[in-house]
């Protein structure tokens, strides 16, 4: 390898510590989905990690297999998890993702998805809207399905037909309606929470966000819902736009700061993952690292505060068989494992089947499905094998991505599974109990 | 390595199973062991013992080293590329062949994961015991050539205790077959016994046949609290003493058990000097009589508190805690130097305070957990690479624990294996004799030294005068 001018790399990153702390033992292998599939080194956190260091030392390039490695990683922290040593995978493999955005690496087409879907869509609240509108009426009008029937969609390429499914079908109205900003319970307010209902989240599943917050209310919460919130800036930050993420995590400080609350709580994995995060993402603000420090420790994920806080007395019966999926964001990355299966443990009647492989990513991952549709085809049919294994009517998961691609792969591989959050169970079992009692 | 001999490793294996991108060069050039590495000049992943043999003999042609390698979890640097070498990877043979259910053995390729083999035989209640602190990941070839050990080594034995037979390509490109399902066989010279633990140079390992036992049905975990390093120690020896023999019986100082517990979060006892983890197993009540009296010898020796695992669940969490210990102790320092200095089991406490004293003497960290049940202990050294002052220290602190356990009648690798890091302290404990069988025995083999070459020891004329002095030639030798 040539000597190279020192990359930025080490800049983005926080220090040379983070790239000299993997001892490389190998310990994460065998937690990684993509070294799972092509057993190649460097598909590994291992062998990224090496490359990332190479890099960032000016020891090599940044290539086109470089940059399609890190594309390839999922960002879902099993690794990170399997680590003894703490090592930082997703800070690494995520300021390698910056580096290889500033250098234009990658498909173009590829490129251009991500450009139109993070910077022109997710990043503002009005274009994602219209852009839902657009998408709700071409799936609802049933020119969707014309097009599908008419086949146009294979014709032109087998990917966009597939991707054309993949994406959500749109909610018919958006949180902002079913919501308001301020909703209080029926009784005495036990918890002021405020509630970030998320971008995909609010134009796709309006309908869970509506049921986080009946359940809150219905648990003597008093919900704030903030007009000015924002996308969390997670997707983002993951694939490589860096001041987006900070511009919108700003811009929430201030929309959350507005109102006096204890817990902010999320239903998204990664939202919440990434909320979490926000004091490491502006430590070095002058004026936002103290006010993002505050805002990241009240974050919870939903499950996270039912099963701490206790919150709900008396669950009523719901008689399903069921399963649960851990969304990487939730298990690996925020560490909220034991957590929804313990409130799940509190409804009866509900039969809970164990998931073999539970925590391991079902290729959704932010936009990978999209950008990487073959790769996370593979990866899915894994999950779905699994799944189907359960022999359960419902899978239950805490992230808007997973419930898509799930669903999708339900219909891809003709399993008879609904795919739901843990919420809108949760919010029956709470009407069954009201209803009893 | 020129680009007409490339080319004829491409033609043996087929372009998508060759590759000399900087990437894979790269990736393929470390394994789990601190401080060595060094870059090939290809990459390969062979489909069938053909390509195997062709590469050998091409090996030999074009003068190029081979060597093999599995998931590169290995901590003496055996699957480290030389100079002027092409790797092969085994990864993707990962087939188990056949389970046999009548004579009790396994055959498998030799990319399995071990761990993934044990929980395919435990579908048949059947067991296979070594199970090195990399198993969720490493492969039984590399076990194999390793004759790897792990926490079970106690009662179970190693690696070489179930392998029954071998196939591997010589470095001549012939297929060597050796051993097979019968119990007893003493038909020549035991050669599969010498293939095991050979570190890749010998030949390459395609196809491997292992005994296996029935599973115990029972088993206790119990998990001791110790104030005091060396009472842990005695009870230990105690517990030998005792005949009593527990599948594991595994210690973590004071450092290890809290950088264990900031990953796993189960609850250790931070203030402890140190903890051992133990298990008895077995069939019918004798297990809970056997930990029954190990309960009454941690007491007698001061245990201050002794955890009962409450079920399969919380045993299993706890036996994947001491399996990270190695990993979380990189928490501490980016360079943990981990070596597995053994020595007879009643030497134990004082090798123990071995390690305390080197530590102090040249001024470095050490954590210090292992086996203790069997005498291999895992030293520590907490460290980084980048501070060369401190690395010189950490060497001369090694050097010391080495001569300490030689010299307690103890050995300079327990099952880690010789390989680069340790190579140049095999001359005292196998002794000139011995070193030289072992070169001997190579070189009718590897006639041109072409496989592996440089791991265990260096085929070259013996120095005069002084001996190398330092691990600073081993790393010359790799750069």
């Amino acid at each position: 390898m040539n000597d190279h001018p020192k990359s930025a790399l080490l800049g983005v990153l926080p220090n040379d510590d983070i790239l000299s702390q993997c001892i490389h033992c190998g310990l994460c292998l065998s937690s990684c989905p993509t070294y799972e599939l092509t057993k190649l080194e460097r598909s590994s956190p291992r062998g990224r990690i090496r490359m990332i260091k190479a890099v960032a030392k000016g020891e090599m390039q940044i290539t086109d297999t470089f940059a399609d490695e890190m594309q390839f990683c999922l960002d879902c922290q099993a690794c990170e998890t399997a680590c003894p040593a703490g090592v930082k995978y997703g800070t690494m493999v995520e300021a390698a993702r910056v580096e290889i955005e500033n250098a234009g690496f990658g498909s173009k087409s590829g490129r251009l998805i991500k450009k139109i879907a993070l910077k022109l869509i997710l990043a503002s609240n009005n274009n994602l809207k219209i852009a839902a509108k657009v998408l709700y009426f071409y799936q609802k009008l049933g020119v969707q399905k014309l097009l599908h029937k008419i086949g146009i969609f294979k014709l032109l390429s087998v990917k966009l037909y597939e991707i054309d499914e993949i994406a959500p079908a749109v909610s018919k109205k958006f949180s902002k309606k079913l919501i308001p900003e301020i909703t209080k319970p029926g009784g005495q307010v036990k918890y002021q929470t405020a509630f970030h209902t998320g971008c995909l989240m609010d134009v796709m599943f309006a309908e869970i966000n509506k049921d986080t917050v009946d359940v809150l209310s219905a648990s003597g919460c008093k919900v704030y819902n903030p007009k000015e919130q924002v996308c969390c800036g997670s997707l983002h930050a993951h694939n490589g736009d860096i001041e987006t993420a900070k511009t919108l995590a700003k811009k929430n400080i201030d929309a959350f700061e507005k109102f006096d609350y204890q817990f902010l709580i999320s239903n998204s994995a990664g939202c919440g993952a990434f909320m979490k995060e926000y004091d490491k993402v502006l430590a070095d603000d002058p004026v936002y690292a103290e006010r993002a420090r505050k805002f990241s420790q009240k974050v919870k994920d939903i499950t996270e505060f039912l099963a701490v806080e206790k919150p709900i007395k008396n669950y009523g019966e719901v008689n399903k068989t069921v399963t649960y999926h851990d969304a990487c964001h939730l298990a690996h990355t925020q560490k909220v494992v034991s957590q929804p299966r313990e409130v799940l443990k509190s409804i009866p009647g509900l039969k809970i089947k164990n998931l073999e492989e539970a925590d391991w990513c079902c290729g959704s991952a932010g936009i990978y499905n999209i950008i990487r549709y073959d790769d996370s085809m593979q990866i899915l049919n894994r999950k779905m094998n699994n799944i189907k294994n359960t022999e359960a009517e419902i899978v239950l998961t805490g992230n808007p991505g997973c419930i898509q691609q799930i669903k999708y792969g339900a219909k891809k591989y003709n399993i008879n599974v609904k795919v739901i959050h843990p919420i809108t169970l949760i919010k029956q079992s709470i009407l069954n109990n009201n209803n009893n009692s | 390595m020129d680009k007409s001999t490339k080319d004829k490793i491409k033609n043996i294996v087929g372009p998508v199973n060759f590759s000399d991108s900087d990437e894979d060069k790269l990736c393929y050039s470390y394994d789990g062991t601190a401080l060595l590495h060094q870059l090939p000049e290809a990459v390969v992943f062979p489909d069938d013992e053909d390509q195997i043999s062709r590469l050998m003999q091409l090996a030999n042609e074009e003068h190029f080293n081979v060597v093999p390698r599995g998931a590169g979890t290995g901590l003496s640097g055996g699957a480290i590329p030389v100079e002027n070498s092409l790797v092969v990877v085994m990864t993707k043979w990962d087939k188990i062949l056949e389970i046999d259910d009548r004579n009790l053995t396994v055959t498998v390729q030799p990319g399995v994961i071990t761990g993934k083999l044990q929980s395919e035989v435990e579908k048949f209640e059947l067991f296979y015991p070594p199970d090195p602190g990399s198993m969720s990941v490493c492969t039984i070839g590399g076990n194999v050539a390793n004759n790897a050990g792990g926490l079970r080594g106690l009662k179970y034995g190693v690696t070489k205790n179930y392998v029954l037979g071998t196939e591997m390509i010589l470095p001549n490109g012939d297929l060597l077959k050796t051993g097979g399902k019968n119990v007893k066989d003493v038909a020549g010279y035991n050669l599969r016994d010498f293939i095991v633990g050979s570190e890749g140079t010998l030949g390459i390992i395609t196809k491997i046949l292992l005994k296996l036992i029935p599973q115990p049905t029972n088993s206790i975990t119990l998990l001791a609290y110790f104030d005091r390093l060396l009472d842990s120690a005695q009870a230990v020896s105690d517990i030998i003493s005792a005949h009593i023999t527990p599948c594991m019986m595994e210690f973590l100082d004071n450092t290890t058990l809290n950088c264990v517990e900031d990953y796993t979060k189960i609850g250790l006892p931070r203030n402890s000097e140190a903890v051992l983890l133990i298990e008895v197993d077995g069939r019918g009540s004798i297990v809970r009589e056997d930990a029954e009296t190990v309960t009454r010898i941690m007491k007698k020796n001061n245990a201050s508190f002794i955890r009962t695992a409450a079920d399969l669940e919380e045993a299993l969490l706890l036996k994947t805690a001491r399996r990270s210990a190695f990993s979380a102790l990189a928490r501490k320092r980016p360079t943990t130097i981990l070596e597995d200095a053994t020595v007879p089991r009643s030497e134990l406490p004082v090798m123990i305070g071995k390690v305390t004293e080197a530590a102090k003497k040249f001024d470095v960290t050490f954590g210090n957990f292992g086996h203790a049940g069997d005498g291999n202990l895992h030293p520590t050294c907490l460290t980084d690479e980048r501070d060369n002052l401190e690395i010189t220290k950490a060497h001369k602190a090694f050097d010391f624990i080495f001569n300490e356990a030689i010299k307690l009648g103890g050995t300079i690798t327990g099952e880690h294996g010789t390989g680069l890091a340790k190579k140049q302290f095999l001359e005292q404990v196998a002794g000139i004799p011995g070193i030289e069988m072992m070169k001997k025995i190579k070189s009718v083999i590897d006639e041109n030294n072409i496989l592996n070459p440089g791991k265990i020891f260096s085929i070259s004329p013996r120095c005069e005068g002084s001996l190398p002095s330092s691990r600073d030639q081993i790393n010359d030798f790799v750069k």
